[in-house]
């Protein structure tokens, strides 16, 4: 038996609506298989993975504050996968979009006014944008693979913190603890809703969703977006660059993730720490695939992969299962979304080889 | 044994698993796969490399799980992207977030435990060669294999019908295809190799370069060897100078930090990752020469017709 495809006269409407749901349950059938072999109920594993954690009120908190980041970075990604721009170092232009909207707080502690606030979210998407002109400078004048350095650039962020809070930026006051102050009230990201801590940073990221939608449906640039993703060669004919297309993306994508950044460490953590995210940069990557690169399809993507961080931590205390199966599960997530988003473009033919016998040996 | 002598041992044990892992996806580039997963594979190659020789005791049964599980676990990237056409990017990025996930899973007990070193094998005579018979013939089995894998590659590519097959599957699908050569088949294989390559490079760290287990212990190092491939314009022998090159970066970052330069030791460990970035600069920069290595159909989807 072997698989064979044939090309769809044209796209299927109706699997690019339900490929990102084949994929999840596939994913569920698996996982309550990887359960079964653990020793596990599945049943009741699965209940304690994806049920669970909605059906308390400050759960659903904590799932808007994982998927707020999750969203913001997702959004960006998706406007430079969609262009044919691999950024995946979101992760590290979180860290230094943290880091950058941090000084405020950090640096000069006593200066307290309100406007300090709007100031920390700015820089935080400065930061986040001037890292990410890295690897777009790198690809756009020297030719250099943007996928590699970005990257690269991950760890050099990751360690660039660990030295700041360890060493420059450490709390004077915090008994040697690899952490800086706790920012002031005034630095700290307000709740949005008055039944928990949810902060505000979970609007940005619908807000961002929205605008990047529109941008894409309603607009000259979502349309040169598409057409140099599609086909670099088009695109030049139409009169785009795909140089500025790679700043335009690059930038727009980096900025996004600081803001996500300073957001997370303003409204979630209130301080800086050595580790300030738990591979929200690389989720989202998983984010923006799952939700078919369209910003709307994100934000629901983007709370179904809150829920396997929630998903995780709660399986770890009602089955014992270790939090570990959280990466798994997005692993997997990933596979089946990537396998099922095949049934869009092809038609997939099962071919018994007795049946085919009376074909030529060439082709196969 | 000399300053000098452990110095460039250390170098060799660093840069063994980069050259590994990169001659392994040159193999699979050359057919015309990108395949972003190295990582991913490295790191299931080192977990149940140590797994197995904790089961059963023997870290040359080890090493060869480590090559069988990179190998298969290729194999589901080749699924995805080679018969379903999933994109190779994005395929990849998910076989190294898979690989994180699953050998952190199955690790998890194995956490903290003292592992077992492959013994290095002395090679008659040639072990008694001063300087140089420490350093290159009273070695582990996995250094031989690296040179021996290098000399190999070459040899197949450049000298053998299979090779020159498998090039022009790299270089032009759709002409080997017409051609008659099995195009799918080949990129599978080429593809299981970097994966085998990939699963020996995690079994040397969890059996050579640091006998144990830790989470996320390749470090970055699949994505090093990525590099590496383009460092080296796909040609074997340049990967082995390019990993060189990268195992006394790294080395000489620990050095730098025993001897307390006063450079914080944040930044020297960043330089492994910066030099790549540098070294990838100065290669690709010319764009006309990166075209001419680059083999054409890199990263390329292939649907026979019928």
């Amino acid at each position: 038996m072997r698989i064979e495809l044939e090309k769809r006269a044209k796209v299927s409407t109706l699997f690019s609506v339900l490929s990102p749901f084949i994929a999840f349950l596939l994913t569920i059938v698996f996982g309550g298989i990887m359960f079964a072999l653990l020793g596990k109920n599945p049943v009741a594993a699965l209940y304690s993975f994806f049920v669970e954690p909605l059906s308390e009120v400050w759960s659903l908190h904590e799932l808007a504050i994982k998927a707020a980041p999750l969203i913001m970075i997702g959004v960006g990604l998706s406007v430079c996968f969609r262009s044919n721009n691999w950024n995946i170092g979101a992760e590290g232009q979180f860290i230094m979009g943290a880091i950058a909207g941090s000084i405020l707080p950090v640096v000069f502690y006593d200066w307290q006014s309100p406007l300090v606030l709007p100031l920390m979210m700015l820089m935080g998407m400065l930061g986040g944008a001037l890292f990410a002109a890295i690897p777009a400078f790198l690809k756009a004048h020297m030719n250099t693979n943007e996928i590699l350095t970005s990257l690269m650039l991950v760890y050099v962020a990751q360690l660039f913190l660990d030295w700041l809070v360890r060493g420059p930026w450490r709390n004077p006051g915090g008994m040697n603890f690899p952490e800086t102050r706790t920012f002031a009230v005034d630095a700290i990201l307000p709740e949005m809703i008055a039944s928990g801590r949810t902060h505000w940073g979970f609007a940005f990221a619908i807000i961002a969703a929205v605008l990047v939608w529109f941008m894409m449906r309603y607009t000259l640039k979502g349309f040169e977006i598409s057409v140099l993703g599609q086909s670099e060669r088009a695109g030049r004919f139409a009169g785009f660059s795909s140089r500025r297309m790679i700043w335009f993306s690059m930038l727009l994508s980096g900025a996004f993730a600081g803001l996500a950044g300073i957001s997370e460490v303003s409204g979630a953590i209130q301080q800086l720490r050595p580790v300030i995210s738990p591979g929200y940069g690389f989720t989202a990557i998983i984010v923006a695939f799952l939700g078919r690169l369209n910003p709307l399809g994100i934000v629901a993507a983007g709370l179904v992969l809150a829920l396997t961080y929630l998903g995780g931590e709660a399986a770890q205390l009602s089955i014992g299962v270790s939090e570990k199966v959280t990466r798994v599960f997005q692993g997997l997530l990933l596979f089946f979304v990537l396998s099922c988003d095949t049934l869009i473009h092809y038609r997939i033919k099962l071919v018994f080889e007795r049946l085919a016998a009376t074909s030529t040996e060439g082709s196969r | 044994m000399g300053i000098v002598e452990a110095i460039l041992l250390s170098v060799i044990t660093a840069a063994t698993p980069l050259v590994l892992a990169a001659i392994g996806e040159l193999v699979t580039e050359r057919s015309g796969v990108l395949n972003l997963g190295v990582e991913g594979m490295m790191i299931m190659g080192a977990v149940s490399a140590f797994a197995i020789t904790q089961i059963t005791g023997s870290p040359v049964l080890g090493m060869l799980a480590g090559v069988l599980c990179g190998a298969l676990f290729s194999q589901l990237f080749a699924f995805l992207t080679l018969t379903l056409v999933a994109n190779q990017v994005a395929t990849g990025l998910a076989l190294t977030l898979l690989g994180i996930g699953v050998s952190g899973m199955m690790g998890e007990s194995f956490l903290g435990i003292q592992g077992i070193k492959l013994q290095p094998i002395a090679i008659p005579f040639l072990a008694d060669i001063p300087m140089l018979g420490p350093l290159l013939f009273r070695q582990d089995i996995i250094f031989y294999l690296s040179i021996a894998l290098v000399a190999g590659v070459h040899w197949f590519l450049f000298r053998s019908r299979a090779g020159l097959k498998l090039r022009a599957v790299g270089d032009s699908h759709a002409s080997a295809h017409a051609l008659g050569v099995n195009v799918i088949r080949t990129r599978y294989l080429a593809v299981m190799f970097g994966g085998a390559c990939a699963g020996l490079a995690g079994a040397q760290l969890s059996l050579v370069y640091t006998p144990q287990w830790v989470e996320n212990m390749s470090a970055g190092r699949g994505w090093i060897a990525l590099a590496l491939v383009v460092f080296s314009s796909w040609r074997p022998w340049r990967v082995v100078a390019g990993g060189y090159l990268f195992g006394a970066v790294s080395i000489s970052q620990l050095h730098a930090q025993a001897f307390g330069l006063g450079i914080p030791s944040q930044f020297l460990s960043s330089l492994p990752y910066l030099a790549t970035i540098v070294v990838l600069i100065l290669i690709s920069h010319n764009r006309r020469t990166t075209l001419i290595n680059t083999p054409a159909s890199l990263g390329k989807p292939f649907v026979p017709d019928r």
